[in-house]
């Protein structure tokens, strides 16, 4: 996927002026947010829940490559196949790899984030091997010849007319105008999909080493109609999705649905462990596993190893100021919000995505509400850092910054300083007290007033006051 | 390529972890043993309850999730359950159903029901299948896949009707998953847990039923213990 991420600023523009995109938005809003905060207040021990949670995927980081090996051992003895690979490029030629030794000419596919990251479809198709999504809104968003512009609720930004005149146009049939007709629709278009399928391929939301077992989450039924009915099922994960045992699954589990749709539980949770066993009548006869590591190895063991924790569970963006008010494709690559700000600098690299750390106002909601506990503000934080390094934020900016650290360190200067530039704008504030325009700070007058300060500093206000007790 | 690349991936992990080239036989015999013992982590106590509680818990949890639940007194009742529940919905009275021993207590030939047995195919309307136990905690079922109980009976067909002894009624998923263990030893090619009919919320953010799993669920809850069962809270 070719990442726009360098534009973030004209892209969050064109989405705040999009009415459609903010109509949508307006429900992830109310929907997303108020349903968590239901759901964890009907579970006492949902805090306990999230620091256990947090505490089994710090063990399982800690010890990721002994995880990884006995994983790879588990799924070895149940009959079935791991694959290992350095980055995208590996783990396309291994799934094309597959595919063609399968004779595969035609692909279903449950969501899967990391598919996007490794731009899966794509390869695939110029191989001549039809892909197809099916999770309702992944499919919608493929008939669109779009990307998912939220990892939980892909088709977000689309109202249902779009939805309508895409399904027209691809099922040759009559538009249809309630979402119930739309969702009938799919589903009979999908069916002979799933039943064409040569390979069924799904991402995985946790991976057990006890067992060796692919654990997959949906609502719609869709990874189980993608796995168990084609010949061959690949499960694509990236490393950081093992956790050690299945009751340290359930304790993840438990405040992934909650986080992510505030539902108790997701409609179906699956947990796979080989490939069809000779006598049973259903279940595809070849099992693999990509495990994909693209660059989160290289997090272990540094300042953004918290990171690795993420469960995709979507609560940081669906409560994020900024992603509520962008929608997801301003961040210009796979993962969006606070999440994606993060991650895309990583993955794609900082001189291609150093405004995404700046997409934030550091309000700290997506700390509150991470399941996992992910100092998401304090990896955002690390990146800025990062990017004032590598002078990769405006001159001005750094400048600026420079001069401020400077005064900030000697406090008489900066107590003079203040008090000057204070006294200054109060007297040139005047009696209107606010500034339509004013030099250097454009970005804030653009759209606003700037108030001018009333009086004298802080500090001095604070000792006038203590002297007066 | 694998090789190499495992090599890689692993290597700069025990790298980041400070490890040398190769793990220590002695942290991994560690967490092998720490895999062998898996504790209960952290389970919300509301499912701490006697058999009843535990049912009326599953009731109440599965009906929020538009899950239909009947309660039966005898495997013997099954067929009329599943004729009337058929006809109040206008459904064709036409099943493909599990091969599962237990649904051979009830004589099926004696109704208007129209029976295949094994895998349902795509045009199958009603699909019935037996569940290993419910879960009190959320009001969700636990299947296994097994010659007897193919996976695709719960998935494929558009209304799902599935048996549950009231007496496997557990209080949470890690009791589910220790009786798997006890009673079978292995793991199935497929464990599903299912907490509701499908539904799909990617149009319009509005929750509707039936994306491409069953429109409907229906379970049948039987009161008489399964021959061999555990007793209630054993």
């Amino acid at each position: 996927m070719e990442a726009t991420s360098l534009s973030f600023k004209e892209n969050a523009r064109r989405a705040m002026g999009d009415e459609t995109l903010q109509k949508a938005l307006g429900f992830a809003r109310t929907g997303f947010q108020d349903k968590r905060a239901a759901a964890a207040a009907r579970l006492p021990e949902f805090d306990d829940l999230r620091d256990a949670a947090k505490a089994i995927k710090d063990h399982t980081l800690e010890h990721l490559d002994v995880y990884l090996e006995i994983f790879e051992q588990r799924v070895i003895e149940q009959g079935g196949k791991v694959h290992w690979a350095r980055d995208a490029a590996e783990a396309r030629a291994i799934i094309l790899r597959l595919c063609k030794g399968a004779g595969a000419r035609s692909v279903t596919k449950s969501k899967s984030m990391i598919s996007e990251e490794i731009g899966l479809n794509e390869a695939l198709e110029a191989q001549k091997i039809r892909c197809v999504e099916t999770d309702l809104g992944e499919y919608i968003v493929q008939l669109a010849g779009e990307t998912p512009s939220h990892i939980l609720a892909p088709a977000i930004h689309m109202t249902k007319d779009r939805v309508s005149a895409l399904f027209a146009e691809a099922h040759g049939t009559a538009p249809v105008d309630e979402p119930e007709a739309l969702l009938a629709e799919a589903r009979h278009a999908l069916r002979q999909r799933y039943f064409e399928a040569d390979v069924g391929i799904t991402g995985a939301n946790f991976l057990i080493a006890e067992t060796g077992s692919v654990v997959l989450v949906t609502n719609e039924g869709n990874a189980e109609l993608t796995q168990g009915l084609p010949r061959m099922h690949i499960a694509l994960a990236s490393i950081e999705k093992v956790v050690p045992t299945l009751e340290e699954a359930c304790v993840l589990l438990r405040v992934l649905a909650r986080s992510a749709t505030g539902q108790e539980f997701s409609a179906y949770t699956t947990l796979l462990t080989g490939p069809k066993r000779p006598a049973d009548l259903d279940g595809p006869t070849s099992f693999h596993v990509v495990l994909l590591d693209n660059g989160r190895g290289g997090m272990l063991g540094t300042e953004f190893q918290d990171i690795l924790r993420c469960i995709r569970c979507g609560a940081c963006m669906n409560h994020c100021p900024v992603y509520l008010a962008t929608g997801g494709h301003a961040y210009g690559w796979v993962y969006p919000g606070p999440m994606g700000a993060v991650l895309t600098p990583s993955f794609i690299g900082i001189e291609k995505a150093h405004h995404l750390p700046n997409a934030s106002t550091f309000c700290g909601r997506c700390e509150q509400v991470c399941p996992m506990r992910i100092p998401l503000p304090k990896m955002m934080r690390h990146w800025r850092e990062e990017q004032f390094k590598r002078k990769l934020s405006p001159a001005t900016g750094r400048y600026g910054l420079k001069l401020w650290a400077f005064a900030a360190k000697r406090p008489a200067l900066y107590h003079l300083g203040a008090k000057v530039a204070i006294g200054l704008l109060c007297l040139l504030g005047g009696k209107r007290g606010r500034f339509r325009r004013l030099p250097l700070a454009s970005g804030w007058t653009g759209s606003r007033d700037f108030p001018a300060p009333q009086g004298s500093t802080f500090q001095a206000q604070w000792r006038a006051r203590r002297d007066r007790r | 390529m694998s090789g190499e690349a495992r090599d890689a991936v692993l290597g700069r992990l025990r790298r980041a972890l400070g490890r040398g080239p190769r793990t220590p036989d002695e942290l991994r015999r560690k967490l092998l043993a720490r895999l062998a013992a898996p504790q209960p982590v952290l389970i919300p106590a509301r499912g701490n309850l006697e058999l009843e509680g535990r049912i009326r818990l599953f009731i109440a949890q599965a009906n929020a999730v538009q899950t239909e639940v009947l309660r039966v007194g005898r495997y013997a009742d099954l067929p009329d359950a599943a004729v009337d529940y058929l006809r109040r919905s206008s459904l064709p009275l036409q099943l493909v159903m599990a091969t599962d021993p237990l649904l051979r207590r009830a004589d099926w030939a004696a109704t208007l029901l129209e029976i295949r047995h094994g895998r349902p195919e795509d045009r199958d309307p009603v699909g019935l299948t037996t569940a290993f136990a419910g879960i009190a905690e959320t009001g969700t079922l636990m299947l296994l896949s097994s010659p007897e109980t193919p996976t695709t009976l719960a998935f494929l067909p558009e209304i799902s009707i599935i048996v549950l002894p009231a007496v496997r009624v557990l209080r949470a998923y890690e009791d589910g998953l220790r009786a798997l263990r006890e009673e079978r030893g292995a793991m199935p090619r497929s464990v599903n847990f299912v907490t509701g009919p499908s539904r799909s919320g990617d149009i319009e953010q509005t929750i509707q039923l039936g994306a491409h799993g069953p429109r409907r669920l229906l379970v049948l809850l039987v009161d008489e213990l399964p021959d061999g069962s555990p007793q209630p809270d054993a």
